[in-house]
């Protein structure tokens, strides 16, 4: 059967894709941030997925407002880079799993969340910066990728509950495929920013390390954590840290904290990366 | 036919929001989606390089095309992100039309905060905006 056996999470700062693609990854400003990832991509080398589920928002790129799916799934082969207003990001294009991705579409609609079907998604920076942080810059990414895309733009986002439980019925759905796959699930977003109007620059630190600490050891507290509280204590744009409740939620309740990594600034935002392990998880 | 509703009618809309307590943030709710609707879908056209070119050859004139209230157009030629922001658009939006002027989400986020340049760099260097005293307009109140 397949397995979800890990999930990263990362935030996914715009100008961290711009930074690499301008080969300004050693300059003072830039190096921390990517040393913060050096581990990581040795440890995802040594996984070896053969699918990765990245939980991402579209920021106004694939869904505008003529049309806001609250979970759209990625159903087809491929997704092409988008071109948020400078070009598309020379990086790969993300090649789907389209037939484990329509096992998923069924099962979870069936388990009773109403995901969106997508079959044409272009993607954005959301879901592009943290394939680069992991993996850096090859020829091809070097697993099948199924997005899905969770809007967290137009205000209501959905709630810590509805995402943590949409983890679990993916980690169901996943488990009732039967052919042997090796997934991981990366939840992105985040950490504390805010990116518009005179509180712009907001950083939270204690608020981004308690959901740190928190996430691994007692994810029903995070998923009790209300909008207004990401509003107001993260900064307007902090509510994407509710896409890590989903890839918290496809993990077994007990996880092994792999990898954490925190640094201020990326750009506006405070970055934050952590990798957890399902304790049952042995690698070869 | 009945004239159009004017704003979503029930308990959410009618009890006071703590989101407005927030200090200096906007919340993108469906009223400002479809306030902004216009604005927004603008700002959407320019991830077509053709339309980026049309709209820098004559600013002015791109604008037609679209149903903007002539506050939007306003705010747009001047790009007063803040005053695009009360009327409706998005920044997520908007970083389609400061990405065709080369802007990157810093550059805006300071010049919105009414910073320089380098001092909100500075701040940003220094850990950001700190959340004390940034939480509620109505400080005092707020047990966080």
């Amino acid at each position: 059967m397949a397995k979800i056996v890990a999930s990263v999470n990362c935030s996914h700062v715009p100008a961290i894709g711009v930074a690499w693609d301008l080969g300004k990854t050693e300059t003072p400003y830039w190096a921390p941030v990517f040393k913060g990832f050096d581990f990581s991509k040795k440890w995802i080398a040594a996984v070896d997925p053969d699918v990765v589920i990245l939980v991402y928002n579209d920021h106004a790129s694939a869904f505008s407002v003529e049309l806001i799916p609250t979970f759209a799934l990625g159903c087809t082969e491929e997704f092409k880079p988008a071109d948020e207003g400078w070009g598309p990001r020379p990086v790969p294009i993300v090649k789907g799993h389209p037939v484990l991705a329509a096992h998923l579409a069924q099962a979870i609609i069936l388990d009773g969340f109403d995901l969106t079907i997508v079959n044409k998604l272009d993607v954005d920076h959301g879901a592009t910066v943290p394939l680069t942080l992991m993996f850096g810059q090859p020829a091809e990414w070097p697993c099948l990728i199924i997005p899905l895309a969770v809007n967290v733009v137009q205000y209501p986002p959905p709630t810590g509950e509805r995402c943590y439980n949409l983890g679990k019925a993916i980690k169901k759905a996943v488990e009732s495929y039967p052919e042997d796959l090796r997934v991981v699930i990366f939840g992105t977003g985040g950490m504390s920013h805010q990116l518009q109007g005179k509180r712009a620059g907001l950083i939270n630190r204690d608020f981004d390390t308690r959901l740190l600490d928190n996430l691994s050891k007692d994810p029903e507290s995070v998923a009790k954590i209300p909008f207004i509280d990401y509003f107001r204590e993260a900064g307007s744009e902090g509510i994407e840290m509710v896409m890590w409740l989903i890839s918290r939620g496809a993990l077994e309740a007990n996880v092994r904290e792999i990898h954490r990594f925190y640094h201020v600034p990326a750009s506006n935002t405070a970055l934050g990366h952590l990798i957890l392990e399902n304790e049952s998880f042995a690698k070869a | 036919m009945a004239s159009a509703p004017k704003r979503l009618k029930g308990d959410l809309m009618t009890q006071p929001s703590p989101f407005d307590d927030v200090p200096g943030t906007t919340l993108f709710d469906a009223e400002r989606s479809r306030q902004g609707y216009h604005l927004n879908m603008f700002c959407m056209s320019l991830m077509k390089p053709a339309n980026r070119e049309q709209f820098k050859a004559n600013e002015a004139g791109y604008l037609n095309k679209f149903p903007l209230t002539p506050e939007q157009r306003d705010a747009v030629l001047k790009r007063d992100w803040n005053r695009m922001i009360a009327l409706g658009g998005n920044i997520y939006f908007l970083a389609k039309l400061f990405s065709t002027d080369g802007l990157s989400f810093q550059h805006v986020a300071a010049e919105m905060t009414g910073s320089t340049q380098e001092a909100y760099a500075q701040m940003m260097l220094n850990g950001g905006r700190s959340i004390e005293g940034n939480r509620s307009k109505s400080e005092g109140k707020h047990r966080g």
